[in-house]
């Protein structure tokens, strides 16, 4: 393969005028597609949904009062059970799920049908997802360029890539873990107030301080990792990880895959079934007990050959060599099933090429 | 002591934990603690990794090494995606707490964060996995031999399975009729039944191998028997 070419240190890189240029070239043809041109390529719809909350109050039958917030015609402000709180703004805002071209036609074809008509739904075409559009298919041909040689457009999406999933994981991380069950003990009422309203107030917030605090130094070692010194500290973290694994691992391994497969491969070898002339009847079925046979002598035969105490010889060894047969035919179906399954995600981007962004087909 | 004993005992003590929680109702909430505590010392072994991320990356610009330029460009993406998600810009509010703003759904297509995942994560990976359909098979034609039984039977299967997931399949063999004595011999047939009962077999042997694997390698961990983790001064 040949050597990479960096826009920073390479020699054969592309000349910043012609990056440049074909920069505004392309930034001038989502523009076009998006704000100015009649649908050719991408384009994206949605359905403006807007959301209104006002604030209620109850009061109830021991005097005790509650607020919450409530879609102005929700049944409890309608029938006078909640009453709004006087003095606070309602609060407004729009969603927008994405809607197909379809959708959006039809709602098109039925206001021209019906002039004067208010509109059931708001569709209307999406600058930010259309870019969004152009951006994708563009970073599906930056990685697809890679078939030609590595270059530096694959390069620049490959390095976004990184950086993208590095950060996903880590806001994911943040909002899923660390908030409701490191910062959530830690400071209760700020996170209450702040990030989670819906958190329920514990019964020993002392406690959940005091077993917050245990996560929060593990981590606090784990991080010594990246200090000059004393970094072998990071070890007890570690050993907390692995035991934990390992804890899970025991029960895992033995109650959703020890067991039942080990059950699943102990069936009859004879095996009889209604049969096709009168259900009252069993017979001899064929297929089900060859079935049968195979895969109890698959199993056997397999786990003989992953025996490796005893030397594989005479009846052993030739047990183990019908077992690598069989391991054979699972690493051949493995393989094609997994060529497969790339080439149904290769066809999910050439649509996603060919009909979101290109519009033919 | 600090560098071997404690995490030693450490592990240990986790491992049993977990798995006395399982068989007692009485260790039950003890068992969630430390699951709670693991969820969080694994978000932060994230930060961890972020921090090793902008060190190697950072280093790389400021020594002005070849390619600095991506790694720039993997940063300005990193902090983007922090940025969105941690500040929740453009998410919609939460419905039964509109008023608090970091009480939204970061996650949704409305907001930023949710816009990167949608158009530059996902359509990233989606094809990164879908370019390897090509080096897969190169790699297959280039590796795989039929020089003997065991090879021959490899390829004979992967062939069966490819071809009978194609329209070829249909040509070849679907004139054969399916309640006839020789059903067998369609393509589908045939990979319906090596997948379900040969495979299967296969696959199953394979399984309980790796959670006999799994187990005796826990408890070799838990009875402190393993200490590979340990630093080696």
């Amino acid at each position: 393969m040949s050597n990479p070419t960096t826009p920073s240190g390479g020699a054969k890189g592309p000349s910043p005028v012609a990056m440049i240029a074909l920069l505004l070239f392309l930034l001038a043809a989502v523009a076009d597609q998006t704000l100015f041109s009649e649908p050719y390529f991408a384009r994206k719809y949605v359905d403006l949904k807007s959301n209104e909350r006002i604030q209620a109050r109850h009061t109830g039958a021991d005097g005790e009062s509650r607020t919450a917030w409530l879609e102005p015609t929700d049944q409890k402000i309608v029938s006078g059970e909640w009453k709004p709180v006087e003095g606070v703004d309602p609060v407004k805002w729009t969603t927008r799920p994405a809607v197909t071209e379809k959708e959006y036609e039809a709602v098109q074809a039925e206001l021209a049908a019906n002039p004067g008509t208010a509109p059931t739904r708001t569709l209307e075409a999406s600058p930010i997802d259309t870019l969004g559009v152009w951006v994708a298919a563009f970073l599906t041909l930056a990685i697809f360029s890679f078939l030609w040689r590595d270059n530096p457009v694959y390069k620049v999406a490959e390095s976004l890539l990184v950086g993208v999933s590095a950060g996903y994981w880590m806001v994911n991380g943040f909002w899923t873990a660390l908030v409701p069950k490191l910062i959530a003990p830690l400071a209760p009422g700020f996170t209450q107030s702040n990030l989670l309203p819906d958190l329920q107030a514990s019964s020993t917030p002392g406690l959940d301080f005091a077993l917050a605090l245990v996560p929060l130094t593990l981590g606090f070692l784990l991080l010594w990792r990246l200090a000059p010194r004393g970094g072998w500290i990071s070890v007890w973290p570690l050993a907390f990880i692995i035991g934990t694994t390992a804890g899970l691992k025991v029960i895992s391994s033995v109650e959703a895959d020890l067991l039942p497969q080990s059950l699943e491969a102990m069936k009859p070898l004879v095996v009889f079934s209604p049969q096709a002339d009168d259900a009252a009847k069993l017979g001899f079925d064929f297929w089900m007990s060859l079935s049968s046979l195979v895969g109890v002598v698959g199993v056997l035969s397999v786990l003989v050959y992953f025996f490796f105490s005893v030397e594989h010889k005479g009846a052993v060894g030739k047990t183990a060599r019908v077992g690598i047969w069989f391991l054979m035919i699972t690493f051949g179906s493995a393989f094609g099933l997994t060529v497969m399954g790339r080439i149904t995600l290769l066809s999910q981007r050439f649509e996603f090429l060919f009909t979101d962004w290109l519009r033919i087909g | 002591m600090f560098k071997r004993g404690i995490p030693i005992a450490i592990l240990s003590l986790t491992g049993t934990l977990l798995v006395a929680a399982h068989f007692s109702p009485m260790t039950q909430s003890w068992g969630e603690v430390v699951l709670n505590w693991f969820s969080v010392v694994a978000a932060i072994t994230a930060i961890l990794g972020a921090g090793n991320l902008l060190l190697v990356n950072l280093e790389k610009i400021s020594s002005r090494r070849p390619g600095w330029a991506y790694s720039a460009i993997t940063i300005a993406a990193f902090a983007a995606m922090l940025v969105f998600g941690f500040l929740k810009i453009g998410a919609v509010p939460n419905p039964q707490n509109p008023t608090v703003y970091f009480a939204g759904d970061y996650e949704t297509r409305e907001s930023a964060y949710g816009w990167m995942y949608e158009y530059v994560m996902s359509p990233l990976t989606a094809t990164m996995f879908a370019l390897l359909a090509f080096y897969v098979a190169s790699a297959a034609f280039r590796a795989f031999r039929a020089k003997n039984i065991e090879a021959n039977i490899l390829l004979v299967t992967a062939f069966i399975i490819l071809l009978a997931r194609t329209y070829a399949a249909e040509l070849l063999t679907g004139w054969v009729p399916k309640d006839s004595a020789f059903f067998f011999v369609r393509l589908d047939a045939m990979s319906t039944g090596v997948i379900e009962h040969v495979a299967t077999a296969g696959m199953r042997a394979i399984t309980i191998g790796i959670a006999l694997g799994a187990l005796a390698t826990s408890l070799r961990f838990m009875l402190g028997i393993d200490k590979s983790y340990l630093p080696r001064s």
